[in-house]
């Protein structure tokens, strides 16, 4: 034989070993499954099913309901008023928390602390501050003892209530995802700031900042979809038929109220492209800054 | 309050000392350094080197003594208030900023106008031999290169003094002795004060004006390089200076400074470096160079190894009661032979056990 000639390869195996295909592959096969089933699945269903309209002509009827109505459309607005502001409130606030909380020793209390609102859910949270901020809750209660206001603070079944919900869930998740971003950071790039002169601002804005970006608009994207879905706070916090009356509540009268699947599924596809808008457009604006290893050097 | 390019006479460090909790990483550190000069902090690790030089830069704060600046008591000035260089083991380049954005950080921290910035990197880069890579980042750089963009950081900013942390530790050998040189030539340029921690025996000897070698976050000794290496004053300096043989003994004669030890079956003789009278325990410390093979009397060893070294070889052997000494051959040996060792009387040295 020439030795010089590639060596065919005959067995179906060895082929598939040199693109990385083994048996420990075949691992992948439960989450694929898994994945086509939940959510592959069911997202072409709904799709299909929104352009089979039970009342109406045409496929697009759904569609052309959903704009022509401002009950319907103006749940956009109303979802984006909510979301927009408590994913930046919750990512500014969580930049400088996550700056400090590098620097201490016992992270471990406070990050407890910080998960425990995600393990307890938005329900209970919901029915804890409907009391507490409530006309007759200690906020309102503390701030009249000490002076500070004359009437209690309207806090519950308007957009506040809401907000203010979707903080105190959406907060712990993007302060988690933010520290984890700023300890990546290599701590020796900002001591060679510091030696050469930045004050703690400027390392911050110069060094720790542009660093940060990528990781923030991953932050920004991640809770931005969560609040975007907001739902059980929305009832029960705010004013359902008013100001918090989100896109989610809308698809959830369309599918429960009036029974209308192909409406509901509709409304769910409208809500997927204005949040992968939203998205799409975070994730381009990363593209602009430097997206690279965040550590100075080899070894 | 800034110090860049405020001229000095005088670093002084005054019974610095740092302690974590109730360990003393540093205690009373006492040293003057005079402008210009390049000292070197050589020791293990864990002497304490590295803490000293961060508190320099006030990095780390100290717990004890003074940093000062002629008159001017600076170990309570933050970091960026200092207005030192420093030149970090792993570069610390800013990932996301070109080299000639690194090199400038400094003085744009510093507020200098732009076209001042831009003439000065320029000078820095081409002080470091990196003309035509300015538009780089740091990523598309090789190791030595990326040293180089952080040395031109460092001293762009023209600082009274530039610290430099092992900034060759993690390069391959050969680049090694080019940086070595190119650090030396550097200095000799810019003549900025340098103080350059390094456990590294021989770029402390062949970089530095002065060595202070440290040893469990003390002093144990000051001086140039040639003094360091032909009268080291302590044992732990000569191991670090190449006194690679160590003999156990008691002093049985002594004339001046000149004395003769019993190591087991062996009398040796050496040059006192302790004051011990007759009787003391002493350990006489040799380099490979001064012991060698000999037809006549000497001190009979077995051969454990030899290693080819190019001009000659270095062999390592043990006597009967067990005493390692390496030496040199011209001809290599096989391990388990006989042979027979000699010790250069005017260059061993006898230290207190």
């Amino acid at each position: 034989m020439d030795m010089l000639a590639p060596t065919k390869l005959t067995s179906l195996r060895e082929r598939l070993a040199l693109r990385g295909i083994d048996g420990v592959t075949l691992l992948v096969l439960p989450s694929v499954i898994f994945t086509l089933a939940i959510f592959i699945y069911p997202f072409i269903y709904g799709l299909i099913l929104s352009f089979q309209p039970i009342n109406g002509t045409g496929a697009l009827a759904n569609y052309i309901a959903f704009f022509s109505d401002p009950f319907l459309y103006n749940t956009i607005w109303a979802t984006l008023r909510l979301s927009l502001p408590a994913t930046i409130v919750s990512v500014l606030f969580a930049i400088p928390l996550a700056m400090r909380v590098r620097l201490m020793k016992r992270q471990r209390l406070l990050t407890t602390i910080l998960v425990l609102p995600i393990t307890l859910g938005t329900v209970l949270i919901a029915e804890g501050m409907l009391n507490y901020l409530g006309p007759q809750g200690w906020l309102n209660r503390t701030l009249l003892l000490l002076g500070l206001i004359h009437a209690p603070l309207v806090l519950v079944h308007n957009y506040w209530g809401v907000f203010l919900s979707l903080i105190v869930t959406l907060f712990p998740f993007t302060f988690l995802l933010t520290l984890s971003f700023v300890t990546g950071i290599d701590p020796a790039l900002e001591r060679a700031a510091a030696i050469h002169g930045a004050s703690s601002w400027q390392r911050f804005r110069h060094v720790m900042l542009p660093l940060l970006v990528p990781g923030l608009a991953i932050g920004f994207c991640l809770t931005f979809v969560q609040a975007f879905a907001v739902f059980p706070s929305a009832v029960l916090l705010g004013a359902p038929q008013g100001p918090t009356r989100v896109i989610s509540i809308a698809a959830a009268q369309a599918a429960f109220e009036q029974y209308d699947f192909t409406m509901a599924s509709a409304i769910a596809m409208i809500m997927g492209v204005v949040q992968l808008a939203i998205v799409v457009i975070v994730l381009v604006g990363r593209n602009l800054f430097y997206r690279g290893a965040t550590s100075g050097g080899k070894g | 309050m800034q110090l860049a390019s405020t001229p000095f006479q005088e670093l002084r460090l005054d019974r610095m000392s740092r302690a974590f909790g109730t360990v003393n990483a540093l205690s009373d550190i006492t040293l003057s350094i005079r402008k210009g000069e390049f000292i070197a902090l050589l020791g293990p690790s864990g002497c304490g080197k590295s803490t000293a030089l961060n508190c320099i830069a006030g990095l780390l704060a100290t717990t004890g003594g003074g940093i000062y600046i002629d008159d001017k008591r600076i170990d309570r000035f933050r970091p960026e208030d200092r207005g030192f260089g420093m030149v970090f083991q792993n570069y610390a380049l800013f990932p996301h900023m070109t080299v000639r954005r690194n090199v400038g950080f400094g003085l744009k921290m510093r507020g200098r106008p732009p076209a001042e910035i831009a003439e000065k990197v320029e000078a820095a880069l081409a002080l470091v031999r990196l003309q035509g890579q300015g538009d780089k980042l740091p990523g598309q750089l090789s190791g030595g290169q990326q040293q180089r963009v952080a040395i031109a950081r460092a001293v762009v900013i023209e600082p009274p003094l530039v610290l430099m942390d092992e900034p060759l530790s993690n390069l391959d050998a050969k680049l090694r002795l080019e940086m070595r040189a190119e650090i030396r030539r550097i200095h000799n340029q810019m003549k900025a004060t340098t103080i350059y921690v390094t456990h590294d025996q021989e770029e402390a000897l062949s970089l530095a004006d002065r060595i202070v070698v440290l040893r469990d976050g003390g002093i144990r000794q000051v001086g140039t390089p040639h003094e360091l290496y032909q009268q080291p004053a302590h044992l732990d300096v000569a191991e670090f200076v190449g006194f690679r043989s160590r003999l156990s003994g008691r002093i049985v004669a002594r004339d001046g400074d000149k004395a003769r030890l019993s190591v087991g079956a062996n009398e040796l003789a050496g040059r006192l470096v302790a004051d011990l009278e007759v009787g003391a325990a002493a350990t006489l410390a040799v380099r490979p160079d001064d012991i060698g093979v000999t037809e006549g009397p000497g001190i009979p060893a077995m051969v454990d190894a030899m290693e080819y070294r190019g001009r000659e070889y270095v062999g390592v052997a043990h006597t009967a009661d067990g005493a390692e000494l390496i030496f040199h051959a011209d001809q290599p040996s096989e391990p388990g032979n006989p042979v027979t060792l000699a010790i250069d009387p005017a260059r061993a040295l006898v230290f207190s056990a």
